[in-house]
């Protein structure tokens, strides 16, 4: 079972908790021009990687807060618990955070500002 | 021993043992041969599962493609082929999902004998109860649907759900009471390993190389056209590749930029110490979260739902079990003391409609099937069959289109949580 760090509450049983999948998903504006294909991206595709990974939880038997974590999918092991809002700052964290083909969908670079600087 | 490593061509029967009995069974052929991989081949799966050797048995006998070898990292069967709880059935809402898994039962009706391999199909009927009111609404409305799909299904109260299944609990007083259950007579359950060895030996009848602890590194493609592989035994060209890898399709998927929506679950199994036959069939429910079935050794096997969050680890959390366990002894009051031996979990790839993906990719030449999630057992000769078809022809036939990857981006999607997010 997992021993989760709640960033209110400490740590508590993972049965404490529910998971709800993939972190720092950027949820597209209407206004972006997107192909099916692209929505699709942010709707139903997700990350899953076999080793380090940032997911959400919410500690739904206690102060029903939501936060990241930074997990290994491999072993189980968690290295971070960190507000959402906030980007990872242990080294798995920022290795899940880049490595997540995610970074690079129409979604996240309009969103990120950097689509408009290269226009 | 005088194994020799060649083709089983022979057949087995009666005949056959008595045959062999003579030499005090020295010289029986091996089932399958233990080929080095060659230079190239027509065709090549990736994954000695059922799903992967039901695929390459059908691309050789109704194809005619015998030039293919299945590459698996393991052994054949070890993964979640030899993991599952072994229920077949075929009693889905949706048009689309009763012709796949009905397409299934009907090849598993004629499996044995087909590929001259004992697989134990038992029909012993697949009972899933309901608990609520609303429940038994939800379920008389499915039985219905599925029965205009021309799929066995009834719907059973509680006195005969007893009739059926002596040991079963139907006191109204507990907490979630029996209140109805529908079945699937045609449905109940075969030998996890026999699938695969069937499968492993009838295919290699036909020439297809089965090479295993050979492990997938790099896929290579060129012009957006699928060339070769680059394998742990070495390089292997190969213009089609089909992917049946189960929990690993986004490992493979991500080595060539192919965003899948699935997510690799735990799905954790149970069995208990060998006991005589008390349960003859296998019993369903989706709301206390559970199933269980008696195998031929007399043990109970039981299984529930996936684990919440993503992992490859091939364990899983606590609380699954101990709920698996709880809801089964409300149910059987008379299992309550009976020991576990075995638990395990294996790593079930999850779609967000629950049903599979059956497709070709953008890249010419890959195809997957994955998707199964929690259920893919049921579905090995069809899922094989229509794979097959998919790989040969280039294009997907009328079962296996509704399945493709582009069901995501058109929205078409076949939401099967009801009958397969659950239990199977």
């Amino acid at each position: 079972m997992l021993n989760i760090k709640c960033p209110n509450c400490g740590f508590r049983d993972e049965i404490e908790f529910a998971c709800g999948g993939e972190g720092h998903i950027t949820r597209p504006n209407f206004n972006n021009e997107l192909t099916n294909k692209e929505w699709s991206e942010y709707l139903f595709s997700r990350y899953n990687p076999k080793g380090y990974f940032i997911e959400r939880w919410v500690h739904i038997s206690g102060c029903r807060k939501w936060f990241n974590i930074v997990r290994c999918t491999i072993t189980n092991e968690i290295f971070e618990v960190y507000p959402i809002g906030l980007y990872p700052k242990s080294n798995e964290g920022k290795l899940a955070f880049a490595n997540n083909w995610r970074r690079n969908t129409k979604a996240e670079v309009i969103a990120s500002g950097k689509h408009n600087d290269k226009k | 021993m005088k194994i020799k490593d060649k083709s089983d061509k022979q057949k087995y029967s009666i005949f056959s043992i008595i045959k062999h009995s003579i030499n005090n069974h020295m010289n029986w052929n091996k089932a399958w041969r233990n080929p080095s991989p060659k230079k190239s081949y027509d065709a090549v799966i990736v994954g000695g599962g059922g799903h992967g050797l039901a695929t390459a048995y059908y691309l050789a006998s109704i194809h005619g493609i015998k030039n293919i070898a299945v590459i698996e990292k393991g052994w054949i069967g070890g993964g979640n082929t030899g993991r599952n709880t072994t229920i077949i059935r075929s009693n889905y809402l949706w048009d689309e999902s009763a012709s796949i898994y009905e397409h299934s039962l009907k090849l598993w009706e004629g499996l044995s004998q087909e590929l001259n391999f004992n697989v134990m199909f038992s029909q012993r009927g697949v009972l899933t109860v309901a608990h609520s009111e609303h429940e038994l609404k939800e379920m008389s409305r499915r039985v219905h649907a599925i029965r205009l799909n021309g799929i066995d299904s009834e719907i059973l109260t509680p006195k005969q759900i007893k009739d059926f299944v002596p040991i079963i609990n139907i006191n109204q007083s507990i907490r979630y009471p029996v209140m109805g259950a529908f079945l699937q007579k045609r449905g109940g359950t075969a030998r996890h390993d026999a699938v695969a060895w069937g499968y492993a030996r009838a295919a290699d009848s036909y020439g297809v190389d089965i090479i295993q602890n050979c492990e997938l590194k790099e896929i290579i493609y060129k012009n957006n056209k699928i060339t070769g592989i680059e394998t742990s035994l070495g390089t292997i060209n190969t213009p089609k590749l089909g992917v049946v890898v189960a929990g690993h399709s986004s490992v493979i998927a991500d080595k060539v930029g192919i965003k899948l929506p699935i997510q690799s679950r735990p799905l954790q199994a149970l069995v208990s110490e060998p006991i005589k036959p008390i349960l003859d069939t296998v019993i369903m429910s989706n709301a206390v979260h559970m199933y269980i079935s008696q195998s031929d050794k007399g043990e109970l096997v039981l299984g529930a739902g996936v684990d919440k969050y993503n992992s490859y680890a091939q364990k899983g959390s606590f609380p699954i079990p101990q709920h698996m366990i709880a809801a089964a002894v409300e149910l059987f009051p008379v299992l309550s003391r009976l020991r576990m031996l075995r638990h395990w979990g294996g790593i079930v790839d999850t779609c967000p409609d629950a049903s599979p993906i059956i497709s070709k990719t953008d890249i010419e030449g890959l195809y997957f099937n994955c998707g199964w999630g929690t259920g893919g057992f049921k579905a090995t000769p069809g899922s094989g069959h229509v794979f097959a078809d998919l790989i040969a022809n280039d294009k997907p036939n009328l079962i296996s289109k509704p399945f493709s990857l582009d069901r995501f981006d058109t929205g078409l999607l076949i939401d099967e949580h009801g009958a397969a997010g659950v239990a199977h």
